[in-house]
Formats: C-alpha cells, structure tokens, sequence
C-alpha cells in the first residue's frame, strides 16, 4: 500500500462509541430451482445467524472467502434483499421488517459503495445525473441547484467538475469508483456499507481511494463497514474487524488483536496466506494451506462449519457448534466460535485433524466430498490416488 | 460495414498541420453506443439509399396538395369524360394522368400520393403504439417478475397464438372500419414482439449493481424502470421499431385490400390494389402496377434501413447475417 502506517484519522477507536447498528441473528437463505410441488426445496444459507455491533465512527471490516455471505449480509443491512429471519437495528429504529416504501427516507443515512466500478454505473447515463440521482430521488435539489451541489461532490472525491457530461466508459476504474463514492456521499449518511470497494482496482489506485474514504470519513463523522477479501487492506482500515466462513461469523475482534492473536484456526489459515513483502521474512513462516474447497452452502456442515477444512478438528466440531463468545481470556471484543481455540504462537500445520474421514475434505481440488468418498481412500491428503475422475 | 469506422469522424488533428501538435492533442473519445451506430451508418451505402428513398416519399406525402393543384386532379374527383375510355374502364397513362387513372376515373397519381399519406400515419403510428406497450409490458414483465411476469407472459402467448388477421379482421368489422381503428388494432397486436425483446433486455441488465446501486438510493420501481433500464434497451427498441414500420404498413394495406381497413373513398394503396386486382386480367396494368410498386418502394425501404440499423447496434461490427 503506501508507506504511510499509522492508523488512519478516522479509525482511532471511538471510546464508548454509541452504537449505531446492530444485528441480530440475521439469517438470509436463497431457494435454489424452482419450486416443485411435494418436495422439499433447497436453500443457500447464505447468511446463517450472524450478530454484529457497529459502534458510531467505526470502520467495521468483513473478510472471508468468495461465496462467504459477506456481500449478501451487506444487502440484508441496506436492505436491499428482505431477510429470512434476524433483527437490524439502525440508529435505535428496527429495520429488519420494514417495507421497502418506509425504508425509503432511511436510504439517506444507510449508503453502499459496490465492488464493480463498471458495473454500479448505468452506462447510458451521465456521470452529472448519476452523481445527481439521490437529488432528484428525494427531491432536495434540482436544475442549477443539483448541478452545483453534484459538482462539489465530484470536487469533493477528486474529479474533475467539468465532466459532469461525460459518460462513466470515459473513466478510469479508480476515477469510476470515485463517482461511486460521491453518489453514495450525496446524502451525508451515518453508514456506508463499502462492498469490496478496491478489490477491482489497481493497488497504486486501492490506495488512493481507501484514502479518500478516510479523509471523507474524518471530514463528515461517517461509519463504515467495509467488506474485502484482502486482509492487509482490512487490517489496514478498520477498527474491529469479522471473520466469516460459511455464512457464520467465526471470529470477531479489534483489528490489531485479530492480527496478532488469531483465535480461530480459520483466521490462522487466512492471515497465513497473506503475502509478506520480506521474502527471508516469508520463508520463514510456514503456511497453512486449507485443503478443498469450501463445502457447499445449500447444505452445510454440522457442528462448526469449517471442521471439514480444520487442521484441529476434534470429533465435537463435528457435533456441536461452537458459540461465538471470548475464549482463552480474551476480552469482551474478541469473540470467535472455536472449540479448539489456538494458544498465541501456535502453529497450525503441526496438527493433525482427529475426526472421522468421512467428515473430511480429502481432495485438494475438493472433487471428493465427503459423501462421495470412495471407501478404499485413506490417509493421505490430496493424495493422488483419490483421484478418480 | 465490417470496418470500425474512423475514430471521430472528422479528425481535429489535421487542423494543425503547422506544429503537429494537433496529432497528440487529438484525444480518443469514448464513444455511446448510439455515436457508434451513427458512425456505421453513415457508412452503410445501402442505409443511406434506403433513408434518402424515404425521405422523398415523406416528402411527396407532405406535399401531396400541391401536386393536387400542379395536376389540377384532387385525390376524390372523378373524371367521368377524360378519365375513363368507352367502356366507362380505366385510361392509361398520359400527360394528363401520369400514371393512369381508376376504375372511377380518378387521377392514380395523385391517389397514390394522398395514399402515401394513409401508409406512413399508420405505420408511424401503429409502431409507436406498439412499442409503448412492448416497453411497458416489456419493462413491468422482466423488472417485477414474479405472477406479474408469468400473467404478461400468458397474455403474450395468448395473442400470438390467434392469428392476427382473424383477429384484426373481426375487430375491424365490429367496431367498424376507420382510419384510427385500423391503427390502434395494428398497433395494439403487434406488441407482443417488443415486449419480448425489452423483457429478455431488461432481465439480463436487472442484476447489474447499478439497479442495486439506484435501490439503494431509494429509487423506486418506476424510476427504475423508465430512468434506469430504459435507456439500455433504447436500442433494441428503436431496431425493431424500424423494422415494425414496414410490417404496420403492409397490415394495413393488408385489411384495406381486404375491405376492413380504410373506408374509401379514402385513398389507400391496399384498397387501391384490391379494386385494381379485378381489372388487371383486362389489361389495365398500369392500375395494379403502380400502388404495388408504391408500396413494395415504401416498404422495401424502411426494411433495408431497419436492416442497417440492426447491424449498426450490433456491438460485434455487422456482418451480413445478423
């Protein structure tokens, strides 16, 4: 990123931060096909009771694999999708049931930034009149009014004023998430909800936008929660950050102790593959690689979700799950939903998992599902003999 | 056709042929889609024969009065003496009547002019009813889904399972032939073709983030719809709306050959071709001749251009068979 470390203006921890979101429990699921009569139909539990708190001023990260739930969990909190079952409760008012016309008035405090920069602005239309939609939405400006107002806005992130007339194809990415974030800051809203903001973008341009999300984020007081697969980027700009694997929240903690003091062997695995820039450094730490893929989540795992993949996993992974709650004596911010927690400095690749192989993911290409498993494969991680197809 | 066209059209860099500076200045343009297909077709040699053709027929229509008084014939009168030969039939053309005249002994130039008139209103027209409903049934259908979808999709299914003459037919003839009949019913029961295209458009584009984006905004389903999503499909839209103009055009020459269209005395090519259809095997060619070739010029015309403004959208560049 750049060279600068220290914490960003806006992410200093905000004591006794009142809060202003709280999720309780949501739980979003997806039918899968079409409905048949007589059958039971299939879900994707995409978001699987996940509790969160945001406290006013923070920058709440989310990380975790591609297909986690984390993008959804950020719709079901903009309430773009209606949620299975759950409690989001925004600035003291319970959102979670309310209709999509009485949620209008609430979209000028709740924001989303999205992760395409192609694909969040409508071609066809102007880059003035997109900037100048929440305007002309919710009838604050209009005419030479809004074009004053949305060329402050394009000032405000960076862009040149004068193509206001211009078309979103004529942007760079980092300029196109530019004018995603100055529609999403006409408003003035308490909450943005950052969907990979700069997982699309070039890393000299990731850091100037997470940039001018923190000075934005100084200037207006605004809260973020900011979703990425990248954990140095996370580490990099939150305050507290979530682990979710599955759907589930696995671990949940202030960002620097999370770093340093993983609890769960999922964080473990992930911050293991962050990359080390020091290549002496990089040898020297052993990575952990997770074996298979993540296990489908139309019907996931029993017990604790990732004890297919864990290194740990004992047989009461398998059957009970884990509360997500502190462990080894950490304090109330540092959850994670472990019954194995890991001790500091524990490495991970010296464990062996002690379940049953059928509760295992044996393949490396994860073509071998548990239920799958051909009885003659034993042993033998990812080992060639299971190859079968 | 094959070739992207030049990148601006005119090239400001040769505007400065002194420092040359011009050449770097010169800065490649995003360019919408819409410039794009401006730019092919002013390429297309055949787009521009076929939209030079219609702007003179639009033009003789417009100005059909004025060959009414060049000629001295108006469009209804009736030339009992000098426009009908010893048999009370047609006359041929001659420098009187350039292009003959009728079984009732009125000037067929002038007629197919006034008929031009007759032809363009309803193609026009027709195709504009039928695309606003295509849009709207198009957009509602594919934006909502759900029972709404599948309740336009069964109505859809349903009228293109009726055949549309049968059905034109017997609405004509209930409510009783008129101009502005035979518009609404051209109109209303071709849009089932529009309203296809904009739903399967408007399906594709509905997961795109910057619906989620206008969502997210507060937008509401309207706004979404006309602001949002109409704009994307705009293209197809005026595609098929082209190509829609010839298909109205011949449907109502259709129904006014057939008797159910225009009520005469009204100057309609179809009527006109019907009328000429029993004199023809007398040997009164220049009677069927003349608003066939009329209207097959007229028709041929918007489907070449419709042709050429299809290929021109196409973001893979044309090609003949696209």
């Amino acid at each position: 990123m750049t060279s600068e470390t220290s914490a960003l203006p806006g992410t200093a921890p905000a004591e006794a931060g009142d809060v202003l979101l709280q999720v309780d429990n949501l739980v979003k699921y997806f039918p899968v096909g079409t409905s048949r009569p007589f059958q039971k139909r299939d879900y994707v539990h995409a978001v699987d009771g996940v509790s969160l708190t945001v406290r006013r001023g923070q920058t709440f990260g989310v990380v975790g694999e591609t297909g986690c739930g984390k993008s959804t969990l950020a719709r079901c909190i903009a309430r773009l999708y209606d949620i299975t079952s759950g409690r989001i409760t925004f600035d003291g008012r319970d959102i979670s049931q309310i209709s999509q016309r009485r949620m209008r008035p609430l979209r000028r405090e709740i924001q989303m930034i999205f992760q395409d920069p192609i694909g969040s602005l409508n071609p066809r239309r102007r880059v003035g009149s997109i900037i100048g939609d929440p305007y002309a939405i919710h009838d604050l400006a209009s005419g030479a009014e809004r074009k004053r107002l949305v060329q402050e806005l394009m000032e405000r992130v960076g862009l040149n004023p004068e193509h206001y007339n211009r078309f979103p194809a004529e942007f760079s990415g980092g300029q196109r998430q530019r004018i995603g974030v100055a529609r999403a800051l006409a408003f003035q809203p308490k909450l943005i909800i950052c969907d990979e903001p700069v997982s699309a973008l070039d890393v000299s341009i990731q850091a100037q936008v997470i940039n001018l999300l923190a000075d934005l984020q100084a200037e207006f007081g605004l809260t973020y929660i900011f979703i990425a697969h990248d954990l140095s980027v996370v580490r990099y700009v939150s305050t507290s950050v979530a682990v979710m694997y599955l759907g589930k929240i696995t671990e949940i903690a202030p960002a620097d102790e999370l770093f340093t003091r993983p609890r769960h062997p999922y964080t473990g695995a992930l911050l293991s593959a962050v990359p080390i820039p020091d290549p002496d450094l990089s040898d020297r730490r052993e990575q952990i690689i997770l074996v298979g893929d993540v296990p489908s989540p139309i019907a996931p795992p029993s017990g604790c979700r990732f004890h297919p993949r864990c290194p740990k996993a004992v047989p009461v992974c398998v059957a009970e799950d884990p509360p997500l709650e502190p462990r080894l004596g950490d304090g109330p911010e540092h959850l994670a939903a472990c019954h194995r927690p890991m001790e500091a400095g524990e490495n991970l690749a010296e464990f062996r998992p002690a379940i049953d192989e059928a509760e295992r993911i044996v393949e490396a290409d994860g073509s071998l599902l548990p239920d799958e498993a051909l009885p003659g494969v034993t042993g033998a991680v990812g080992g060639q003999e299971g190859r079968t197809s | 056709m094959s070739m992207v066209p030049d990148i601006t059209g005119t090239d400001p860099g040769l505007e400065n042929p002194l420092t040359g500076a011009g050449l770097v200045a010169k800065k490649i343009q995003g360019r919408s889609p819409w410039r794009l297909a401006y730019e092919r077709l002013r390429q297309d040699r055949a787009a521009k024969i076929a939209f030079a053709t219609i702007v003179v027929i639009v033009l003789l229509a417009i100005f059909a009065p004025v060959f009414a008084t060049i000629t001295g014939h108006g469009p209804n009168q009736q030339f009992i003496t000098i426009g009908e030969n010893a048999n009370g039939g047609p006359v041929p053309p001659s420098g009187t009547f350039w292009f003959g005249t009728d079984s009732n002994g009125r000037d067929l130039f002038v007629r197919i002019l006034y008929g031009a008139r007759i032809s363009l209103t309803v193609g026009v027209l027709a195709t504009a009813i039928s695309i606003a409903l295509g849009v709207l049934f198009g957009l509602v259908a594919g934006y909502i889904g759900g029972w709404v979808d599948s309740l336009i999709a069964r109505l859809v299914d349903v009228m293109l399972s009726i055949p549309f003459l049968v059905l034109a037919i017997a609405l004509a003839y209930r409510v009783g032939p008129s101009l502005w009949v035979v518009i609404f019913i051209v109109g209303v029961l071709s849009f089932t073709y529009p309203a296809r295209i904009v739903r399967g458009q408007v399906i594709s584009i509905k997961g795109k983030e910057y619906i989620e984006a206008a969502r997210a905004l507060g937008s509401g389903p309207w706004r979404i719809m006309f602001i949002d999503l109409l704009p994307n499909v705009m293209a197809q839209v005026i595609v098929y709306g082209t190509l829609l103009i010839p298909l109205a055009i011949v449907a109502e020459a259709t129904l006014s050959y057939l008797g159910v269209g225009i009520p005469p005395p009204t100057s309609d090519w179809g009527a006109m071709i019907s009328d000429a259809s029993g004199y023809f095997q007398y040997g009164y060619w220049w009677y069927l001749l003349f608003p066939s070739v009329a209207l097959l010029i007229t028709t041929l015309a918007f489907n070449i251009l419709g042709d050429s403004v299809r290929d021109a959208f196409d973001p893979r560049g044309g090609g003949l068979f696209v």
